[in-house]
């Protein structure tokens, strides 16, 4: 199996498949996909995510160092997430969310809810 | 100085002078490097000193290194080793990993079993906890505000500043404005050749901003320091040596005795940096502090744990 990141990337291919009459790779729903940010050495991924209205977003921290989710605008701030643990939000309003690590504020991504 | 009263290492060590410079000579033995300030190390050998240690993230136990407790005990017992025995201990922070319980009992335990006194700055490892107040219930007895304090100490005055509370920009550390006030009253009555040393977690001036490797407002805070003769800081954070020389001011950051970090400019990102099997220990150390003269810089010399 492989995961699209891109909707550009899935169009472009939902199309070729179509023109060649071949099977349709099977949608797999977006917010289900790209619900999931990874915290790999200092760097969110993907950045941005974009995710629609209603989506549990979890982050998973993946470096020997602890990271925190300070969502300034939403005035959320995660817990301290040591190597492997997460933390999940539900995005209910629709908006650009910028966010930082706490620990580490050069780390920088957004959440694109629509 | 006579030459005849030198040993062959004696020698040696003036031969590297001729071309070392005046400030600063690196010494290997073995492959290890050590830092010294020339002329001064040696000298420092009787009188007052005390001894640094710092970022010794205990808890952390990941393959960069399993056993933290055990290179912290042992560059401890470098210490209590030391045939001049420093005056004390300053931790320059993260003393913790993540400000667990266990964890800074661990620290009081390792730090009590030296019989000697230590001081200490958090690091933003010490504050995960307990609304950021893990580190000052633990050492907050005396100080003010964040846990800031001074003393004094064989006619030096010691002053343990807190710059990892309210991170700036990248992650730039910040003292703030109560803090600052409290630093220029609590020099203001010293006289100017009083040597002053200033401990802090995260560098006062800025090593490298995109890592958040420096202090916003570390230059207000040295704006209050430079009319001393002689003024030390030593901080930690950065896990490496990395030293700078300002007017009156010599900046210092000490070793890690848990891990080594990457090289701003050069890794890609800050975390920790594996090192060869059996190389982990040159990238560990202690640093040892002497007064030498009172208006001299002070005399630092960082040791590896290994060697």
């Amino acid at each position: 199996m492989f995961v699209l990141f891109k909707s550009g990337v899935l169009a472009r291919r939902v199309l070729l498949c179509a023109l060649l009459g071949g099977p349709i790779v099977p949608l797999v729903a977006w917010s289900d996909e790209g619900s999931q940010v990874g915290i790999d050495n200092f760097r969110f991924a993907p950045n941005p995510l974009n995710v629609a209205k209603g989506t549990e977003v979890t982050w998973t921290n993946h470096d020997d160092i602890p990271h925190s989710i300070v969502l300034n605008a939403l005035g959320v701030h995660s817990k301290t997430l040591d190597t492997d643990g997460t933390f999940t939000y539900k995005f209910d309003k629709a908006g650009t969310f910028f966010y930082v690590c706490g620990l580490h504020p050069f780390m920088r991504s957004k959440v694109v809810v629509k | 100085m006579s030459t005849q009263s030198l040993d062959p290492n004696r020698r040696g060590f003036l031969k590297c002078m001729t071309w070392a410079g005046s400030a600063m000579l690196w010494t290997v033995a073995g492959g290890v490097p050590r830092s010294h300030v020339i002329g001064q190390a040696e000298a420092a050998e009787t009188g007052f000193s005390f001894a640094q240690v710092s970022d010794s993230h205990l808890g952390f136990n990941k393959p960069v290194n399993a056993n933290v407790t055990g290179t912290f005990q042992e560059a401890l017992n470098h210490v209590t080793g030391m045939a001049e025995k420093p005056a004390f201990i300053i931790h320059t922070g993260d003393i913790t990993h993540l400000s667990k319980p266990d964890q800074f009992d661990t620290g009081a335990q390792l730090l009590g079993a030296t019989k000697m006194q230590a001081c200490t700055v958090p690091g933003e490892h010490d504050i995960l906890e307990e609304d950021r107040k893990s580190y000052l219930k633990r050492y907050g007895k005396g100080t003010r505000g964040d846990g800031w304090y001074s003393f004094n100490a064989h006619g030096v005055h010691f002053i343990g500043l807190v710059n990892v509370v309210n991170l700036q920009g990248a992650g730039l550390g910040d003292l703030g404005k109560p803090q600052l006030e409290w630093l220029e009253k609590d020099v203001k009555s010293l006289s100017a050749s009083t040597p002053i040393v200033v401990m802090a977690h995260v560098p006062l001036w800025i090593v490298y901003q995109d890592w958040g490797w420096g202090t916003a407002d570390g230059g207000q805070a040295l704006t209050y320091l430079k009319r001393f003769g002689s003024v030390t800081v030593l901080n930690g954070h950065i896990h490496q040596v990395m030293q700078k020389v300002e007017g009156h001011v010599a900046f210092h950051t000490a070793r890690s005795t848990a891990f080594p970090r990457g090289v701003p400019g050069v890794a890609p990102a800050p975390g920790p940096m594996s090192v060869p099997p059996g190389e982990l220990k040159n990238h560990l150390g202690t640093a040892k502090v002497s007064l030498v003269s009172a208006k001299a810089p002070l005399a630092i010399v960082d040791t590896p744990l290994a060697g």
